[in-house]
């Protein structure tokens, strides 16, 4: 246990870094949901994890009918195969994620040992790898049927993001993550949150956007227009294409950060994937 | 042990492994190449049923969406306080209008619901065959492209 | 491994039906990167039958979507055998049974 000195040795220390460190992320994240909840007075804080469907009436009875029997359901099913079928070596993913992969509140993390963001699909494949497997492909198909599988045995699971204090890498990764999401990129011109914040709502040609708050909560998903199960990333990737700017690698830095930053944003709220999205 | 305790057992029991115990006692009979290959509404009525005269009705509910959120996969419903004999679903503007032809035996609701693909902007018309005549609702249905969702 | 997939329950005597069967339902208007028409290949005919007894046979088009999802209603009862069987325009079949719940 350390003592009320060691605290404040270490705060004096790291003072400039820890005071943002403490006070940043935090008051951004509150200030997101304000946001949010002052541009939306009707929508109930934990329905955001239901994308547009929480803003828009008609598209929400859509999803409605379509979660009667979603065809996301058959992609937990061949996920639930993956996750057990064993390895060369006889072992599984449950190995490493328990018998039935319920860790999606794990993720994403800090790692300290290697200074980076790791999400659930990184630590899926490198699960694999660690028992001499090959890698998934990172935007679709067998990914994407591991981590509806895990997602679905972890619904209810919050949101729970930590930067810790302990590691500045921690906080500028955050941070790299929030820049990505506020800065104006591709041919468009868009940023994020320009869709998804400032004009969160708004038709664009025929489509409404989706508020940010809650974005990453459901995730994989099956979207109406992939006719199949996508990765986050997978996502991220096509949302850059759409406003023409380039996409970055799936499961890159730039991706994982962002990751980081739009589910500590979401901190609090419920994951609820795998999803069905138009 | 019988049929039924064996499945009791197994609690869902696929049939697929046995040739003839997968095919159903009654023959498949629905699909009628001529009624599903026609090109318009009303020739599909002509050979589904041998009429086109239909009747519009409010005893029939037909449940789609004002404006489809993706045209690839579009929730319909339809549901009848009509004693239903068959429901059939057609799709005006789509390559072969209709989409799908239920028949409802004795002791089955009216009710049918799916989920369909539209190419466009489409009117949709729920029939309920009762009584030997054709009953109608319809609806139409606004398909889009083309959006920043991509 | 079958296709389908049944959801099955029973409320005040009459059993509500989901099922959702995993298919590509190829309209044959697609084309493949290649620029080459996909085939069509759909399901056209699916038989539902309580305990042998047919409760409910549907045709299908090409327009209906991939992974077909259908639910009716029938006047049933808790423990009847529901099988559900499909044929395409391969001449495939594939069947499934469950117990209404």
């Amino acid at each position: 246990m350390k003592t009320i000195i060691q605290h404040l040795a270490f705060g004096l220390l790291g003072l400039s870094v820890s005071v943002t460190a403490v006070a940043g992320p935090e008051e951004d994240r509150k200030a997101f949901q304000n946001f949010y909840e002052n541009r939306f007075p009707d929508t109930p804080v934990n329905d955001y994890q239901n994308g547009v469907y929480s803003i828009l009436p008609s598209a929400r009875e859509q999803w409605q009918s379509i979660e009667e029997f979603p065809p996301y359901e058959l992609s937990v099913e061949a996920g639930e195969k993956l996750f057990h079928s064993k390895f060369a070596n006889g072992k599984s993913l449950a190995d490493c994620f328990g018998s039935n992969g319920a860790v999606r509140e794990k993720y994403p993390h800090w790692d300290k040992a290697r200074g980076m963001v790791v999400t659930m699909e990184r630590a899926i494949n490198e699960c694999r790898e660690a028992n001499a497997e090959k890698p998934y492909g990172l935007k679709k198909g067998k990914i994407a049927d591991v981590s509806a599988y895990m997602s679905f045995n972890s619904r209810g699971q919050k949101v729970n993001v930590v930067i810790p204090s302990d590691d500045s890498r921690a906080l500028a990764a955050y941070e790299d993550g929030k820049e990505h999401f506020y800065t104006k990129r591709g041919q468009l011109n868009f940023a994020c949150a320009d869709c998804h914040m400032y004009t969160a709502g708004a038709l664009y040609r025929a489509d409404t956007t989706s508020p940010g708050l809650g974005h990453a909560t459901s995730w994989p998903v099956f979207r109406s227009k992939w006719q199949e199960m996508g990765t986050l990333h997978r996502r991220f990737g096509g949302c850059h294409k759409n406003i023409r700017a380039n996409p970055f690698k799936a499961q890159g830095s730039e991706y994982s950060n962002l990751e980081y930053f739009v589910s500590y944003m979401s901190n609090g709220l419920e994951f609820n994937g795998p999803a069905a999205r138009k | 042990m019988d049929r039924r305790s064996v499945i009791k057992a197994a609690g869902i029991f696929t049939a697929a492994a046995t040739a003839f115990l997968a095919m159903p006692r009654w023959a498949f009979a629905a699909y009628s190449q001529k009624a599903f290959k026609q090109k318009a509404s009303i020739d599909a009525l002509q050979n589904l049923y041998g009429s086109s005269a239909t009747t519009v009705s409010d005893k029939i509910t037909l449940k789609a969406p004002d404006i489809a959120e993706n045209g690839a996969v579009v929730p319909l419903e339809v549901i009848t306080d009509l004693k239903a004999d068959s429901i059939a679903i057609l799709i005006e503007k789509n390559p072969s209008p209709l989409a799908i032809k239920a028949d409802i035996p004795s002791g089955t609701q009216g009710l049918l619901k799916t989920r369909c693909r539209m190419g466009k902007t489409t009117n949709v018309m729920a029939v309920v065959e009762s009584g030997g005549k054709l009953y109608t609702a319809s609806k139409e249905v606004k398909v889009t492209i083309g959006g920043c969702g991509g | 491994m079958s296709t389908i997939r049944i959801k099955a329950k029973e409320r005040n005597g009459l059993v509500s039906v989901k099922s959702l069967m995993k298919h590509p339902m190829e309209t044959g208007l697609r084309k493949d990167k290649s620029g080459k028409k996909i085939p069509e290949h759909w399901i056209q005919d699916v038989v539902a039958e309580a305990n042998g007894n047919r409760v409910f046979s549907v045709a299908f088009n090409t327009s209906i979507s991939k992974d077909p999802y259908l639910a009716f209603a029938y006047t049933g009862k808790k423990g009847d055998v529901l099988r559900i069987s499909w044929k395409d325009s391969a001449g495939k079949t594939d069947s499934a049974e469950t117990m209404v719940k």
